[in-house]
């Protein structure tokens, strides 16, 4: 693997009107465990399903009823805790959190606060080449997600359905190490690539299946440093928790509003309360959440429905053997082993399903001619139609024919598009589809020969003309190259020109 | 420790319970007594005694990441004061 060095990034400032002002962001990110069944019932997590149709009575709260822990949902989370190279705790417990809503049946979720599954870990962010933030994972732990209620159906009732209740979910809890807006969508982007990776979480963020709490503060240059010598929060300033963002968009908007929000405050002799915020993606602030403040008091306690989570350190382990290759090393990868470039490479692993494309593109094959194709020809054609990786009508195995084909001489990068467009709209072996249709390149100097003397015999003015500027020569072969149908091999038809107009 | 009627009242409705004001000192004095007798607990010493969560030698069931349950919307709702087109209806709660 590369040892590559990172610099940190400049932290965002803000100009202020007595000076300039620094972020101080922490993320809750929380993520929707990939599973069949709910965490605690036997009730399916299928989204987008009949209203409480994916409901046990575990999960409607009915009196007498028990949870049972999935245990694939506590190994998706060790896994992603182990793919953040993290600690995993052998011993964690579950604890109520106690708040009354709708679309929470029970009165109270059932989380990990004193005992988290998975202790600190850490999220390498690239902000461009050499240069990146290491973000600091300060647990994570395993809780029930809450129903959802629906408010514009009728104009006096909310409608709550309960399919999402119970459902798993992971909150991943960063420190306050992002430093920017910027920062913040690429720290987003950068778990939801790992989580892809592993297969823990599908990273939806449409479905709500990755949601972000954001906390923001602002401070002057300096005292984020002693921060980091201490780890003494006093130095930073209030922080307001900014819920449930789905969107990096958002999420950037929303940190730069309340920023410059808390600066205002500050510069007008305020404070800043610490509070719970909600973004208005349509008037583009935040305003606070009056009722989220009295519920602050959660009166955690453990559950007493559930004994403590005990995992063996060989189940771990197992866990840890199974990983998948993680994107910074399958990036690392790409680039020693198929001679990328660091963008190409970025872009290929953004996304595990590319990143596995690509490869059974190149093994064994042009490397870099396999990613020109793979991100200019494809993805740019995907992208124009709106289509996913999964849904390409070009398969790998076929983009890899084409990519072979060019290899070998055996057609040129201009029959190489025709070629793809037939693969594209009508599909088929490319192989075979050159052969039949006669699209083989021209290497045989004899027949390049007897084009190029007829163009140049049927052209007498413009050969005069080239050869007083041997610019024009690129007429010549133009011509040659329309009369073989676009067969001939470029370089030779070149070369040939250029010898038999004496230039 | 003692509980106050200020504390009893905010107990009161963080837990949904309504209580008039004439019963809150009565209600703070239980508390108080409660919390007085299981504070005795405190007395006993238990450095380097491990946590003990269960009585019997346990270990927490888990259960198998398959759909065995649900799929019975109508029992779900049978219960609601209001139901409608499959969702439970509340009076609107919005932010």
């Amino acid at each position: 693997m590369l040892d590559l060095t990172f610099a940190p990034p400049t932290p965002k400032t803000i100009e202020g009107a007595t000076g300039p002002w620094e972020l101080v962001i922490g993320m809750e990110i929380h993520a929707q465990v990939s599973s069949e069944a709910k965490l605690f019932s036997g009730a399916s997590t299928r989204f987008g399903a009949e209203p409480n149709s994916n409901v046990a009575f575990v999960d409607a709260a009915m009196p007498g009823m028990l949870p049972v822990v999935n245990e694939y949902c506590i190994e998706q989370a060790v896994r992603t805790g182990l793919g953040l190279k993290a600690q995993i705790n052998l011993v964690s417990a579950f604890d109520r959190k106690n708040y009354f809503y709708p679309d929470l049946p029970q009165g109270y979720q059932i989380s990990q606060l004193y005992h988290p599954l998975v202790g600190e870990g850490e999220v390498l962010v690239e902000m461009g080449q050499g240069t990146a933030r290491k973000v600091r994972i300060e647990r994570i732990h395993v809780e029930q997600d809450a129903g959802k209620s629906i408010h514009d159906m009728d104009p006096t009732m909310s409608f709550v359905d309960l399919n999402r209740t119970g459902v798993a979910l992971m909150e991943i809890v960063s420190r306050p190490d992002i430093r920017g807006p910027e920062e913040a969508a690429a720290y987003v982007v950068k778990l939801r690539q790992i989580l892809r990776y592993l297969g823990t979480c599908d990273g939806n963020m449409q479905n709500g299946n990755l949601r972000a709490d954001v906390n923001v503060s602002v401070c002057r240059p300096g005292d984020y440093e002693k921060y980091q010598e201490t780890q003494d929060f006093s130095h930073l300033g209030t922080r307001c928790e900014i819920k449930n963002m789905n969107s990096m968009r958002f999420i950037q908007q929303a940190i730069d509003f309340e920023a410059r929000r808390q600066i205002a405050l500050l510069e007008d002799g305020g404070t800043v309360e610490q509070e719970t915020r909600l973004y208005d993606a349509d008037k583009g602030e935040t305003r606070s959440m009056r009722s989220k403040e009295e519920a602050h008091d959660y009166r955690y306690f453990p559950d007493p429905d559930l004994l403590p989570l005990e995992i063996e350190q060989a189940w771990v382990d197992d866990i840890a053997a199974s990983l998948p290759e993680l994107p910074d090393d399958k990036k690392a990868r790409f680039m020693t082993e198929f001679g990328l470039t660091d963008y190409d490479a970025s872009v290929l692993t953004a996304d595990v399903e590319n990143a596995h494309y690509f490869e059974a593109v190149a093994r064994g094959r042009d490397g870099k001619l396999a990613a020109n194709w793979v991100i200019n020809e494809l993805f740019g054609r995907l992208k124009k139609e709106g289509h996913e990786i999964g849904d390409s009508p070009v398969s790998a195995e076929q983009l890899g024919g084409i990519v072979e084909l060019i290899s070998s001489g055996e057609i040129s990068g201009k029959i190489a598009k025709d070629l793809f467009e037939i693969v594209y709209t009508e599909g088929g072996d490319p192989a075979t589809i050159v052969a039949e249709r006669g699209m083989k390149q021209v290497t045989d100097t004899g027949a390049i020969e007897a084009a190029v003397d007829a163009v140049i015999a049927e052209n007498p003015a413009q050969v005069e003309k080239a050869q007083a500027n041997p610019k024009l020569a690129g007429w010549f072969v133009g011509q040659v190259m329309k009369a073989t149908g676009g067969k001939a091999n470029p370089k030779a038809v070149n070369e040939l020109v250029a010898k038999k107009l004496g230039l | 420790m003692d509980i106050d009627t200020d504390t009893a009242r905010r107990v009161a409705k963080l837990a949904r319970i309504k209580v008039e004001e004439d019963e809150l000192p009565a209600l703070a004095q239980g508390f108080t007594a409660i919390l007085g007798f299981i504070e005795q607990l405190n007395e006993v010493d238990v450095t380097d005694v491990e946590p003990m969560t269960s009585v019997t030698p346990m270990r927490l069931k888990r259960r198998k990441d398959g759909v065995t349950d649900g799929g019975y919307q109508a029992s779900i709702l049978k219960n609601a004061p209001d139901a409608r087109e499959g969702f439970f209806a509340v009076p609107k709660v919005v932010e």
